[in-house]
């Protein structure tokens, strides 16, 4: 790019008046500095979208914009006009809805009382509901999806992505100009996404500015026009995503190329004998499933939300077990009907949602780590294991095996950051010995460095001869990371296929082959 | 020298505020203990003698040893309302099978025992199995029980209770070195409390009790047998609350009301005693010293010469203010 | 064929509008198995006599003027243990300042009512801004209370005069008055929670406070809001029952055991103890499977202790009949 066409370009770009900008904008919380003199512009009709590592600074930029947070110094201009919010309601009313990962809908509420929580149209304190009813109909009608959402339905009735939509058409009951979206289609199916995008699309057409954070560059590059990346709390740049690849950009998020990705793939002298085997194995999610698992390898699961995945996992592990067909470990034939059993057998399972199902967050690291031992040991005796020594040493064992970065094991693990928290999940199962690991979305949620160590800390383990059964939803993970793939479709296995297929030869079995996609959308239902 | 005499009040400094961090680190029940007990001491000569305090452990260990049991099922994120009517139940049963006859003791004993276990396994079955909110569950038993010991005496307390029964609560060792007389009670209180230790603190099921109050969830997940754990927390509350009422029966007389308002008053005592409604938290020191300030609490207020109802009103406001401080503090912490 | 499909349709959209609780269902059941129960083992008046019908509503009204009231505090994810006290010291206020003698009615309301929104606005602050756990706080209040009134009194206290005696026994034509102030209470409460912005605020607060806080309620004052109805429903409680009993006692609340009760009946009706769920209809069968267990054996001259035992089994069964289902574990 010359420097007379850049200048054109910024000629044109201040033209057009910036809809919303912060300015040389700062954060400090104890001990970080969270963002460090940022200044940027978001455009009117424009789908930005903001990238970086975990602890970047992009939730903090967000919350400031939403008026969560108040920032030390710098300003926020709103059409040229300086803004201050001291609570994320003084925002909204300006035009600035943010939509947060964790949804904020009550789900046991219709959704016309959701939308107009706090604002419901109302005389003397009661409530038209009617109006209220049919002006939360036009709201959806105005996005489109009036015939898929009723303004009475229960939002616990809904699905993720028609709760998300509800969150858009609640963003725009506060005539929003601005909308910031957090990982937006991070639970979403191939066909949600689609019809989310294209609903931010109209939004965009209509002279809204989107801002969306996303770890998915396949989706940041479909859909947005710029793509601002932050590192360590600053500004690394903001470029037009037709003058960029990918690589570039992630090589402006962490400073290194693509290709360090992955660690390489297991060689097939690793490979040992079948450790898991599961013949015609079925249960009300499940329809006949048939595969085995070797020693050293990483068996990669792929498939679409709602496929089957997690729910093979967890009939494997005995959460939801098959109740037809049969499983053989090491050669035995075996009925998993518990997680107990699953674990005096050694099976691990690093599960999706490290919240909800992998932590106890007022317990310290120690008893984190120590509880699947414990589950399988004598109710009411002390916790022992390959002797007294070796059971003192368990702990401190375990946190270098898994690198825990932390001043004592008895701190409680709700103090430290998400990737401490998932090693400290990882040597939870170490403990129980497991040595065949199942792991479900390892890496979601998880910023690039952090996403590097838990793949080389997945290989490691084949190599100590660990069988490893991997699900992801990202295909660059399955193809990078597995030895074969098995991709399941409608609740079955579909097909198996070698490592390093291609992402269209995934897909088109992910989708059943009914469905033939372009390449593109193809790639993004692969981000799901 | 400049650097030596700057150094020296910074080391002395330092050491102040380790200290103070130590202090900062002791529950908040202790201080609220001592402070009631010594105010106690300064009113009557009594609480500063050996058998006053011994006679205040006395009284006190029953509602500890509650507590103890209230806490294990606190501690799974749940409630156990049935505990007082249990207490009635032992009193009023035990007093009918004993009919005046020291040899039916060890009858009578294990009689209690095995009702106390169908209770708490009752309890664990109906909310584990019937996925019943345990306040709801509890509340059922509390009526049952309740309604059921009284069905059983037919209304209106009968018989009495033998003296060598009465011991467990009301009798002393005697000649004990250092302290003369200690009670028997307090030393049922000891080693209950010594073995609850080791299975809250130390032992596999404590551990897991703990787990299931903070994210039953990933428990499960995790291998723990959560109805089993549950369930188990359950028999030991009423097993708790059944050795708790034969040493209740050794003070007051046979009464049908004798059980009343017990598991408010245990809980509140857990909850000074730092235990988290809600599940995760819990210590069995805290929790007896929780229990032990509850009764000081009485004690001042009777020392104070106030009406029983006035000690209603007094205790009210003091559980508040206990709960508030302990919140307070801990939340300084964070 | 097209206009049954129609019918059909229309129907069962009735019925999702209407949303009646599953516990109707147990109501009914409870009320035939009783009935027939009756049929076999007495007299069968519970089929045929329109007192005894109309006498398990009145039985209820206690009951469910305080239950509606623990409803809604309940569904704003709070509790409350002092309504039993609460009511105590409306039955011994009133009767006292009345001493039987009509002019001193006004007052004597007044003088309740104004100490029932004392007890609520404490109530909801130490909740809220002390931040301390609910069940705990109202236990607190509720002892204080207790002391104050056993402090003051310590047997029945005054008397209401007859014209007062209007609200526990007459009848506006065959109905009841009583009846009419229950099913007045239990449309306020529904109006109250599905009407009006403060229901609708109260449900966001009970579902998710952070959610709640994040769309700009003032969640602290929703609270206490809450808490001051519930009072108020407790305070009408114990005037029913002074002017059913004519004179004020100290233990008519906690011998009811109103507080307890109130929460098992609204937990019945299918509130989630929880919070942000629930509601006043189902709160209403909870109250009269009660009232209908009472009736069957009183009929079938039932051993009184054994109705305490099946009370607290029935309490456990009617919220099993929804609950064992459920995948999720209760604690």
């Amino acid at each position: 790019m010359t420097e007379e066409q850049k200048q054109k370009d910024e000629k044109t770009a201040n033209r057009i008046e910036p809809l919303l900008e912060v300015q040389s904008i700062s954060k400090r919380f104890p001990g970080v500095v969270a963002l460090d003199n940022v200044s940027l512009k978001f455009m009117p009709g424009e789908i930005h979208a903001v990238v970086g590592e975990n602890g970047a600074g992009k939730s903090t930029l967000m919350k400031i914009l939403a008026g969560a947070y108040i920032p030390d110094t710098g300003s926020i201009l709103l059409k040229g006009e300086k803004v201050t919010f001291s609570h994320p309601q003084q925002a909204q009313h300006k035009g600035i809805t943010i939509i947060y990962q964790e949804f904020n809908l009550l789900p046991d509420r219709t959704v016309a009382y959701n939308i107009f929580l706090g604002r419901e149209p109302s005389k003397f304190g009661i409530i038209d509901i009617r109006k209220m009813n049919k002006d939360a109909e036009d709201l959806l009608r105005e996005i489109g999806v009036e015939k898929m959402i009723s303004p009475t339905a229960m939002v616990s009735s809904l699905s993720v992505a028609e709760q998300q939509l509800v969150e858009i058409a609640k963003a725009i009951s506060f005539n929003a100009k601005v909308l910031i979206m957090d990982e937006p289609t991070a639970a979403l199916t191939y066909t949600e996404v689609k019809l989310l995008l294209d609903l931010v699309v109209k939004l965009k057409e209509n002279g809204m500015a989107v801002i969306f954070i996303s770890h998915r560059l396949v989706e940041v590059f479909d859909f947005a026009e710029k793509i601002t990346v932050l590192k360590d709390g600053q500004l690394v740049g903001t470029v037009n995503v037709t003058e960029v690849k990918p690589e570039d950009v992630v090589h402006m998020m962490v400073g290194r190329s693509l290709d360090h990705y992955f660690p390489p793939l297991g060689k097939p002298e690793d490979f040992g004998e079948v450790v898991l085997k599961v013949t015609n194995a079925s249960n009300k999610f499940l329809k006949d499933i048939s595969f085995e698992l070797r020693k050293g390898e990483v068996l990669g699961i792929a498939g679409l939300q709602g496929s089957g995945r997690t729910e093979m996992a967890q009939a494997v592990f005995g959460v939801e077990p098959f109740t037809t067909g049969s499983v053989e470990l090491r050669g035995k034939a075996m009925i998993i009907k518990n997680p107990a059993t699953a674990i005096k057998n050694r099976i691990g399972f690093v599960t999706e949602d490290r919240k909800s199902e992998g932590i106890l967050p007022k317990q310290p690291i120690r008893d984190n780590m120590l509880l699947t031992v414990r589950a399988i040991q004598f109710v009411f005796g002390p916790i022992f294991k390959n002797g007294i020594r070796k059971t003192k040493n368990l702990v401190p064992n375990l946190g270098k095996q898994v690198d825990v970065r932390t001043d004592s094991y008895d701190r409680e693990v709700q103090y430290l950051s998400g990737g401490n928290q998932q090693k400290v999940v990882l040597a939870k199962w170490l403990a129980s010995d497991a040595d065949i690991f199942i792991f479900d979305e390892p890496t979601r949620g998880i910023d690039v460095e952090a996403k590097a160590s838990i793949h080389d800390m997945i290989r490691d383990l084949t190599k100590k001869g660990i069988a490893v059964l991997m699900i992801s939803s990202e295909l660059p993970e399955i193809i990078g990371m597995s030895d074969r793939v098995l991709v399941m479709w409608d609740g079955h296995i579909e097909g198996e296929l070698p490592a390093k297929s291609s992402e269209p030869e995934i897909m088109l079995m992910a989708t059943g082959g009914k469905h033939i996609k372009e390449p593109q959308s193809v790639s993004a239902a692969g981000k799901e | 020298m400049t650097t030596t005499t700057l150094k020296q009040p910074s080391k002395i400094l330092k050491i102040l505020k380790a200290i103070w961090n130590g202090i900062r680190r002791i529950p908040a029940v202790y201080f609220i203990f001592f402070g009631i007990f010594i105010v106690l001491g300064l009113l009557s000569p009594t609480y500063q003698s050996t058998p006053g305090i011994m006679a205040f452990l006395r009284r006190t260990s029953p509602l500890a040893i509650l507590a103890i049991g209230e806490m294990i099922v606190l501690s799974t994120g749940g409630y156990d309302l049935s505990i007082g009517s249990i207490v009635t139940m032992v009193v009023l049963g035990s007093s009918l099978l004993l009919n005046n006859d020291p040899t039916m003791m060890p009858t009578a004993i294990w009689t209690m025992l095995a009702l106390g276990l169908l209770i708490g396994l009752v309890n664990g079955f109906v909310v584990s199995y019937l996925k019943i909110p345990s306040f709801i569950a509890t509340l059922g038993m509390m009526l049952l029980v309740k309604g059921g010991a009284l069905y059983w005496v037919g209304g209106a307390p009968r018989g009495y209770l033998t003296e060598n029964w009465r011991a467990f609560g009301r009798g002393y060792f005697e000649n004990v070195p250092l302290v003369d007389r200690f009670p028997y009670a307090l030393a049922i209180l000891l080693i209950l409390a010594l073995v609850t230790y080791f299975i809250y603190h130390r032992s596999n099921f404590g551990k897991q009790i703990l787990a299931i109050g903070d994210n039953v969830r990933a428990s499960q997940l995790s291998g723990v047998r959560v109805r089993l754990v549950r369930m188990i927390a359950f028999v030991i509350s009423s097993l708790f609350a059944v050795i708790g009422g034969i040493m209740i029966g050794g003070f007051g007389g046979v009464n049908v009301t004798i059980g009343e308002g017990l598991e408010m008053q245990t809980i509140a005592a857990c909850v000074v005693g730092g235990v988290l409604l809600g599940g995760g938290k819990g210590s069995v020191m805290n929790v007896v010293f929780g229990a032990f300030t509850m009764e000081a609490i009485f004690n001042l207020l009777n020392l104070l010469g106030l009406p029983k109802p006035y000690k209603d009103a007094v205790q009210g406001l003091i559980i508040i203010a206990a709960v508030a401080y302990v919140a307070l503090s801990t939340r300084k912490k964070k | 064929m097209t206009t049954t499909s129609i019918s059909e349709n229309r129907f069962k959209r009735f019925m999702r509008h209407v949303n009646i609780p599953p516990v109707y269902y147990f109501l009914v059941v409870i009320f035939l198995g009783g009935g027939i129960l009756d049929q076999i083992f007495s007299d069968g008046q519970i089929f045929t006599n329109q007192a005894i019908l109309l006498n398990i509503i009145v039985r209820s009204v206690a009951l469910g003027i305080v239950a509606v009231g623990q409803t809604l505090v309940i569904v704003g994810a709070s509790i409350d243990l002092s309504v039993a006290y609460t009511i105590s010291i409306t039955a011994v206020m009133s009767s006292y300042i009345m001493q039987g003698k009509t002019e001193n009615v006004p007052l004597a309301i007044l003088v309740v009512f104004g100490i029932g929104i004392l007890i609520g606005l404490i109530n909801g602050l130490i909740i809220t801004k002390l931040r301390i756990n609910s069940f705990i706080a109202t236990l607190g209040t509720s002892l204080i209370i207790k002391g104050i009134i056993n402090a003051t009194f310590s047997n029945y206290t005054g008397s209401v005069p007859k014209s007062f005696q209007f609200f526990g026994y007459s009848t506006l034509g065959p109905i009841p008055v009583a009846i009419i102030v229950l099913i007045l209470v239990v449309f306020a409460g529904w109006f109250l929670l599905n009407r009006t912005k403060f229901g609708a605020h109260l449900y966001g607060v009970g579902g998710n406070v952070e959610v709640g806080r994040l769309s700009g309620l003032r969640t602290d004052r929703v609270v206490i809001g809450a808490h001051i109805l519930c009072s108020m429903s407790a305070v009408l409680t114990g005037l029913f029952l002074v002017s059913r009993l004519q004179s004020g006692a100290p233990w008519v609340g906690p011998d009811g055991l109103y507080d307890l009760e109130s929460i098992a009946t609204s937990v019945v009706g299918g509130t989630a103890l929880a919070g942000g769920k629930g509601g006043v209809w189902g709160t209403l069968a909870g109250v009269l499977i009660f009232g209908v267990l009472d009736t069957v054996f009183n009929q079938l001259g039932m051993n009184p202790y054994l109705k305490t035992v099946l009370r607290g089994a029935i309490i456990v069964l009617a919220v099993a009949s929804y609950t064992y289902r459920s995948k999720k574990e209760a604690a």
